[in-house]
């Protein structure tokens, strides 16, 4: 490093093929000092570390999105060259370490190829050597290291705790590079990267291919030119997704692809041919093959890929991660709102009584409290899919789910997002990314808010308890857990049926051919599982956290304000004449008056008078309105509802979906002519409406982002909406019709 | 030349040509499915509709249409 660069930390790119380890080793070396953002322009997530070398030099490390080629289509695609190269907006890297599957070799260095032909140092970490040399097979890293002309470091991501030897190299490259930072590299520097025999018309393509590229990517070096030339043969279409490609080098790119086609040749399968020529012929020297025999994965998947057997363990786990999801975080939950109930309860007994202690504990505390309490929920399911994913048996879900997803114009690979859509959207949404087309990204994304998250529960259970007794039919089948059941397949069904008609209408044409690999199974390494449930903890805390909380300020203020004079006077009167009843009787009468504050407040609080507004829309679902305010309230937030309904039915509004008050309250709620304003129709009906109307400010604040667009979240907003109010009113008055 | 649908699970095959739509089949390519590579059926998957492939060690799951894509020699 000389004087002038030692203001900024050396940038070491840290690439590699999709399942090398190349995760586990970028969180083996830089611990829990990572730093996760955006790229610029994409939602995929730019997760960058820090790690310190043995000279003491602390460099910047960068986790490549995982990638089997440098040539792209989408957008997405083409992060992986634009992070390795250092164009387009990101830095350029000072060195690459290259993590190689040993047992994956040959495909593997199809990708090493083109990261070496770039001409940045490379420093090749070669991971599962150990699972080699248990087959009976060893690599020759001298003979790797002559033909790569890179340094190769054997090492073991899951297993070695110290990875001196390859941070040397890395060092070693830092060093023997510095000198020329920031100037081009000039040809004698090429000599590094492999050089490879083409035929001379590719030549000639690729030479006229290279004079369009920019002098700020080729810095001045030929070879680094012919590198783009082949990345742009091979990547640019007429449609393509990709944004960086300057128009020139696209245009030439195309024209040169063109006219080979028209001579009868294809530049994409000389290019990949050639690299594929070099590789095969020097892997004998590379590997000393043993005979060829089943693998433990092939043995183990003979079980979890078996027609009946592997379909049924998948069945199983599934129960199991649903009996976690609903039964093992309801202590953690209670613990949760305990812990926000005595926080509320500090800063009531702190602040003076009044409108500000109104806004921190109805507005701040219950808003927080509101994002905090689907925290176990999304660190339980995380951790199964961390695990699942970690331990490869997740590409085997992708494998085995294939048929049934893309029956509906899905992929396998929906499933993850519509799994994760069973605790909360907004993760689900998130957990799109992996997707490589931006059709089958929508889609999904259009159809994850339809499953029954888990603020959705509260209100099921609160309605169910409500209005439902609690027997049992058939002799062993409870009515309730029947119901709550049936809600959930409701709404996994619809999701799939919107998917089905989504993808043959709006989104007709086909999803992206599938190309799903098998990873071979390993134990989990636990750090990257607690890793991964961290970073989508603290996704959703950021996405959806600040949404959430301002939602349910801005619903504490509608359901405030204006105040109610006549109603605050009347309050005043009835607590002073209180005081002249006996001692006993005092509380429950003031309670009694408060409560009776409070929902005269609502009813004249803009929210109230919204809710008046919109009785005629939601009468012949069979709501009322005060129903209609809970509605607005669960726009923030569905569970919102249970609280809206306390302070509506003057229960205050420290209530949950438990509440016996509230449920006799419910019960007893009767229309001026004295008929129930809940039956069991109304409950079904409006149950419905919860299951299907998209009542969640963070989600449409997800798609927004995700998409760039106000158009698709809208388009959400509408159709699930108008399908709740559509199911409702079929619900209840077919209902009606039936007498029910 | 023959499918690889129409082959026995355990039965390997040389590629003869590799067709699809342009990125499929780059993408077949570049995860080394070029022609006069050798392929192993190691599964179908009955309830997913896919072929579980081998290719230079890696296993590699194609839809049974989609794998029609390539054309093989069995072996």
């Amino acid at each position: 490093m000389d004087a002038s660069s030692t203001d900024r930390r050396p940038l070491v790119a840290l690439a590699g093929n999709p399942n090398t380890g190349k995760t586990t080793l970028f969180n083996r070396l830089t611990g829990l000092r990572q730093k996760v953002g955006n790229y610029a322009g994409v939602t995929v997530e730019r997760v960058a570390g820090e790690c310190a070398l043995p000279g003491g030099t602390r460099v910047q490390l960068l986790d490549v999105p995982g990638a089997y080629s440098l040539a792209a289509r989408s957008r997405e695609e083409e992060l992986a060259l634009q992070c390795v190269a250092g164009v387009a907006g990101e830095p350029r890297p000072d060195a690459i370490v290259l993590v190689l599957d040993a047992t994956h070799l040959s495909r593997n260095l199809y990708l090493a190829l083109q990261v070496l032909e770039l001409g940045t140092p490379v420093v090749v970490a070669l991971n599962m050597a150990d699972q080699l040399a248990k087959r009976g097979e060893r690599v020759d890293v001298a003979a790797l290291e002559r033909e790569l002309g890179a340094r190769v470091v054997l090492v073991s991501a899951l297993h070695d705790r110290d990875f001196t030897r390859l941070l040397e190299c890395v060092a070693e490259a830092l060093a023997a590079d510095g000198g020329r930072k920031g100037e081009g590299r000039q040809d004698g520097n090429d000599a590094r990267s492999p050089r490879r025999a083409l035929p001379r018309e590719l030549e000639a393509d690729l030479a006229q291919v290279a004079r369009c590229v920019p002098e700020s990517w080729s810095l001045g070096s030929n070879a680094r030119a012919r590198a783009f030339a082949e990345w742009a043969l091979l990547s640019v279409e007429e449609r393509d997704e990709l944004e960086g490609v300057p128009a020139d080098l696209r245009a030439r790119a195309l024209a040169t692809r063109q006219a080979a086609a028209q001579g009868g040749r294809s530049t994409d399968d000389e290019l990949i041919a050639a690299r594929y020529a070099w590789i095969d012929e020097r892997m004998p020297s590379f590997v000393v093959q043993a005979s060829p025999s089943r693998t433990a994965s092939e043995r183990i998947d003979a079980v979890l890929l078996h027609p009946l057997l592997g379909f049924g363990l998948f069945l199983g786990l599934m129960v199991v991660v649903f009996q976690a999801l609903f039964a093992w975080s309801d202590p953690l939950i209670g613990l949760v709102e305990g812990a926000m109930g005595h926080v509320g309860d500090a800063a009531r007994s702190i602040l003076p009584a009044g409108l500000f202690a109104d806004f921190v504990v109805e507005g701040v505390v219950a808003g927080v409290g509101s994002v905090v309490v689907f925290l176990p929920q999304i660190l339980l399911l995380f951790f199964f899919i961390g695990l699942m994913e970690d331990t490869g048996y997740m590409a085997r879900v992708a494998a085995l789910m294939d048929r049934v997803m893309r029956a509906m114009g899905l992929s396998g690979r929906a499933f993850v997002p519509m799994l994760s859509g069973y605790a909360c959207a907004v993760p689900a949404i998130l957990a799109t990314r992996t997707m490589e087309r931006r059709r089958d990204r929508l889609l999904t994304m259009l159809v994850v808010p339809l499953m029954t998250c888990s603020a959705r529960l509260p209100v099921y259970t609160l309605l169910i308890g409500a209005l439902w007794p609690p027997v049992v039919v058939a002799g062993f089948v409870p009515v309730q857990g029947l119901l709550m059941a049936a809600m959930y397949l409701f709404s996994t069904l619809v999701a799939l049926v919107a998917a089905a008609v989504l993808s043959r209408t709006l989104f007709r044409g086909q999803g992206a051919p599938l190309i799903l690999e098998l990873p071979a199974y390993r134990a989990p390494h636990w750090p990257s599982v607690l890793g991964m449930m961290g970073q989508r903890a603290s996704s959703f805390l950021r996405e959806a956290g600040g949404v959430i909380l301002a939602c349910t300020i801005a619903l504490w203020f509608l359901l405030s304000f204006p105040k109610d004079e006549a109603a605050q006077a009347r309050h005043a009167q009835t607590v002073v004449a209180a005081a002249t009843l006996p001692e006993a009787e005092q509380a429950s009468a003031v309670e009694a008056a408060d409560a009776r504050l409070a929902s005269d407040s609502l009813a004249s609080s803009w929210g109230g008078r919204f809710g008046h507004a919109i009785e005629p829309l939601i009468e012949p679902l069979g709501f009322d309105w005060k129903i209609g305010v809970g509605l607005v309230g669960a726009f923030a937030a569905r569970e919102v509802f249970v609280s809206t309904m306390g302070v509506v039915y003057g229960i205050g509004g420290g209530v949950d979906e438990e509440s016996d008050t509230l449920r006799e309250a419910i019960k007893a709620e009767a229309h001026s002519d004295g008929r129930p304003v809940y039956t069991p129709l109304v409950g079904l009906s409006l149950m419905v409406f919860f299951a299907l109307a998209c009542q969640c400010m963070s989600t449409l604040a997800a798609i927004k982002r995700e998409t760039r667009s106000w158009g698709w979240p809208v388009f959400l907003f509408v159709y699930m909406t108008a399908l709740a109010w559509v199911a409702s009113f079929v619900v209840h008055q077919g209902g009606l019709l039936l007498g029910l | 030349m023959a499918l690889l649908a129409t082959m026995a699970p355990g039965q390997a095959a040389r590629i003869e040509a590799v067709g699809g739509e342009r990125s499929f089949r780059r993408r077949l390519m570049e995860m080394g499915f070029l022609p006069g590579t050798q392929v192993r059926l190691v599964r179908r998957l009955a309830l997913g509709g896919l072929l579980e492939l081998e290719v230079r060690g890696g296993h590699v799951n194609l839809r049974i249409d989609e794998a029609a894509a390539l054309q093989v020699q069995p072996l």
